[in-house]
């Protein structure tokens, strides 16, 4: 039993604050996010260069070939720097095709998911915003031996900057996978203003796109789908424990040099109680997550509860840190110009991602038999 | 990272699961000297104190097999290893890390051997947060202390018969954390009252215990003169890391999923409201986070790290879930979790221990440490933040 980092480990977490602070910090990250696309290739290639698009990519398809706990270590440190990049939705597309995609097709995508030069994304919310399986309701017409697709997919993270889209799709009972190029015939992908402005989300409709069986992923069913939703959760859970631990560190710092009625702010339980509830939250946030991460490739059949719990909880954690941020603050805090407002925004964006507080709670009762 | 068991301690394990299927069977729990034979032989296996020394009577094993011996009795709802309560949780950890060959030599086996309860003298009618501020005044008389005061909310006190005790043997000292001296008195010496106080729960386990002119061996201190605050703060940091309890939580949690199942409320099984649902899972949640959580801290004294304000963290949710617990059972039953002891099965309560769930929280909940001080310990010792 170890539940800690390994030296490489602790080394990619060190190289990843590195590159953050050098090449995205705060203020790049607000021109960033006020451009129309929310969107900087440079730092996209800069990335590349580092392995971070194809981390969880096999070497043999161009990626480094390392694990989801490695991955997890380096979204909490993109999370915690508000970092605006595709990063979650490209490795999500990778580990689709990874995971359920023939060896041609592997080939094919991986090395340009790996290298930066495509963006990959998760098309699969509908009109109703239903999670999983049954949201799926874009059905494929069989034409030849590929499909013929017809609909709208909601709420696609990045769907504006995204040049692959993975797209679920409903034949019978079966859901299988396409995999669409934003190129291709029919296509039209549109991001729309969010919140918050450094995670763009948006909409991709489809008429009549052609999906050949060579770009239909080789694994189908409700379960692969199940599991894409899991990975995703815990991509997004990473991330918002980087972002609860720097509003926590931002907060503290705050709370240490704001001084009121001839003391700093940090001295009066009002506020140093708040400080430290946040920090039970975002710690053990971490233990559910990190446990979580480990199952993917350890346990997969103790992944949907330990991920449930894990987005569950910090869901509700996140919620709760990104308001107090802000309060502890006071006025200060409301402004455009204090960086614990992004924090908070982040908290709004990433409570529904890939499941909210409620539905996952209602995973865990289902799944302990309640 | 590896949550996976080594191959020695999946060995150990099955050790264990062999045992209690041998002596924790139907049957066995059948014999009258169930309890005496339980104790006897998990004392044979040298399983009590398990990581305390070999030499006086201890495990000698790692901290990783008593975290699965721990477990799996739990899992079991095995008697505990060993009656000494607090003698077993704190008072003979402190004993082996401050105490003399002598005190080692003494102690350490009589409590192994549930020869007799410890109870613990930390709190004063004025100083209970405030702890370091405590006044139980202890003065030097050649080989012997005098010891005049008065400590309140003393656990077991009335049935032990040795305490472990802090007093002030220095008055006049610019950190209040200093002049603090540690001594083990033994209950029956001369001019210790100890009178019982009742709870709300409307039992009695804890007492207030007056000292006048009580003498104390100078042998009988634990640690150096003035340095008693030390032996505390180790001693309650090992009462906070709270891993031991997650078991027990966890066959408490489905006890309550088991009730909501069958208890009807509006008309429906109250495990079919959403509101319960989340509340159920939620808890849940908490407690595995308990579990990991320990799993972190628990690698860190594997590599040679003490356990220190970390374990605030799981007081902190251990206090939440003993409400929480409590009350959902409550609520779930409605009316009938109102009422006290056995009531007729058509009522549909009586059949969960709800009045103790719901008010005996105080001793987890205010015990070795109040909320409000576990948020100071974080917020002072971690995050930096200034004193109160």
């Amino acid at each position: 039993m170890n539940f800690g980092l390994t030296e490489e480990q602790q080394i990619l977490r060190n190289v990843a604050r590195r590159f953050l602070d050098d090449l995205a910090p705060i203020s790049r990250v607000r021109d960033v996010m006020e451009s129309p696309q929310g969107f900087d290739p440079d730092m996209w290639t800069g990335m590349a260069e580092l392995g971070w698009l194809g981390l969880i990519i096999d070497e043999t398809y161009g990626g480094v070939g390392l694990d989801w706990v490695d991955l997890v270590v380096l979204l909490e440190e993109t999370g915690r720097g508000l970092l605006p990049a595709p990063l979650i939705s490209t490795s999500l597309a990778a580990a689709a095709i990874s995971e359920f995609g023939t060896h041609e097709q592997k080939e094919r995508y991986l090395p340009s998911l790996a290298d930066g030069s495509a963006i990959g994304t998760l098309a699969q919310l509908e009109d109703g915003e239903v999670l999983g399986p049954d949201g799926v309701q874009l059905a494929g017409a069989p034409e030849g031996s590929g499909y013929r697709l017809t609909g709208a997919k909601r709420f696609v993270q990045d769907a504006g900057v995204a040049t692959l889209f993975i797209v679920p799709f409903r034949v019978g009972e079966d859901i299988r996978f396409a995999i669409i190029k934003s190129d291709a015939r029919g296509v039209t992908a549109q991001g729309h203003l969010t919140m918050d402005q450094t995670k763009r989300m948006g909409d991709l409709t489809l008429d009549g796109v052609l999906a050949e069986a060579e770009d239909v992923l080789a694994t189908s069913g409700a379960a692969a789908l199940d599991r894409l939703n899991d990975l995703g959760a815990i991509a997004v859970t990473a991330e918002m424990i980087g972002a609860m631990d720097r509003a926590i560190e931002i907060t503290t710092e705050y709370a240490k040099n704001r001084i009121q009625f001839d003391a700093p702010i940090g001295k009066y339980q009002g506020v140093k109680h708040p400080l430290a509830e946040m920090y039970v939250d975002v710690e053990t946030s971490r233990s559910l997550l990190y446990y979580a991460a480990w199952c993917v490739q350890e346990s997969p059949d103790a992944l949907p509860l330990a991920v449930a719990r894990a987005k569950a909880y910090a869901s509700e954690a996140f919620t709760r840190i990104g308001v107090n941020g802000v309060q502890l603050h006071g006025a200060i805090g409301f402004t455009a110009e204090y960086d614990i407002q992004l924090y908070l925004k982040r908290s709004k964006w990433a409570l529904p991602a890939f499941g909210d507080a409620e539905y996952h709670y209602e995973r865990v009762a289902s799944l302990g038999g309640y | 990272m590896d949550f996976k068991l080594s191959t020695e301690e999946e060995t150990f394990r099955d050790e264990v699961r062999g045992f209690i299927k041998e002596n924790l069977s139907k049957e066995a729990r059948k014999d009258p000297a169930f309890l005496t034979k339980w104790l006897k032989a998990v004392r044979d296996r040298r399983w009590v104190g398990f990581s305390w020394p070999a030499e006086y009577g201890g495990g000698g094993g790692g901290i990783m097999e008593q975290v699965i011996l721990k477990e799996e009795m739990s899992k079991a709802g095995a008697p505990p290893l060993g009656m000494c309560m607090m003698g077993l949780q704190w008072v003979g950890p402190a004993i082996i890390e401050y105490g003399t060959e002598e005190q080692k030599a003494k102690f350490l086996p009589e409590i192994l051997d549930s020869k007799y309860q410890w109870c613990t003298g930390y709190s004063e009618p004025g100083f209970g947060s405030d702890l370091a501020s405590l006044q139980c005044k202890g003065v030097r008389d050649g080989d012997e202390y005098v010891v005049n005061g008065q400590k309140i909310w003393t656990s077991l006190a009335m049935w032990s018969k040795w305490i472990i005790l802090l007093t002030r043997t220095e008055f006049d000292v610019e950190d209040r954390h200093e002049g603090i001296t540690c001594l083990l008195v033994e209950m029956d010496s001369p001019g210790i009252e100890v009178r019982p106080i009742k709870n709300m729960a409307g039992s009695s386990h804890f007492a207030e215990v007056f000292f006048e002119d009580v003498r104390v061996p100078v042998a009988n201190r634990l640690g150096d003169e003035g340095k008693g605050w030390a032996v505390t703060v180790s001693a309650l940091a090992h009462e906070r890391s709270g891993i031991s309890e997650v078991a027990g939580l966890i066959a408490d949690l489905k006890d309550l999923v088991e009730l909501a199942k069958r208890t009807k409320r509006n008309g429906r099984p109250a495990s079919e409201h959403p509101s319960i649902r989340g509340r159920l899972a939620r808890a849940d949640a908490i407690i595995e986070g308990m579990r990991l959580n320990g799993q972190r801290f628990l690698t860190r004294q594997l590599k040679g790290e003490p356990l220190s304000s970390e374990t605030s963290i799981n007081k902190l949710h251990r206090a939440f879930l003993a409400i929480e617990l409590g009350d959902l059972a409550l609520e779930i039953q409605g009316s009938a979790g109102q009422y006290v002891g056995k009531t007729n099965g058509s009522l549909g309560g009586g059949d969960y221990k709800v009045p103790s769930g719901a008010l005996d929280w105080p001793n987890v909940v205010i015990g070795g440490g109040t909320p409000n001080i576990q948020r100071n310990i974080i917020a002072e010792r971690i995050l930096g933040l200034p004193k109160d």
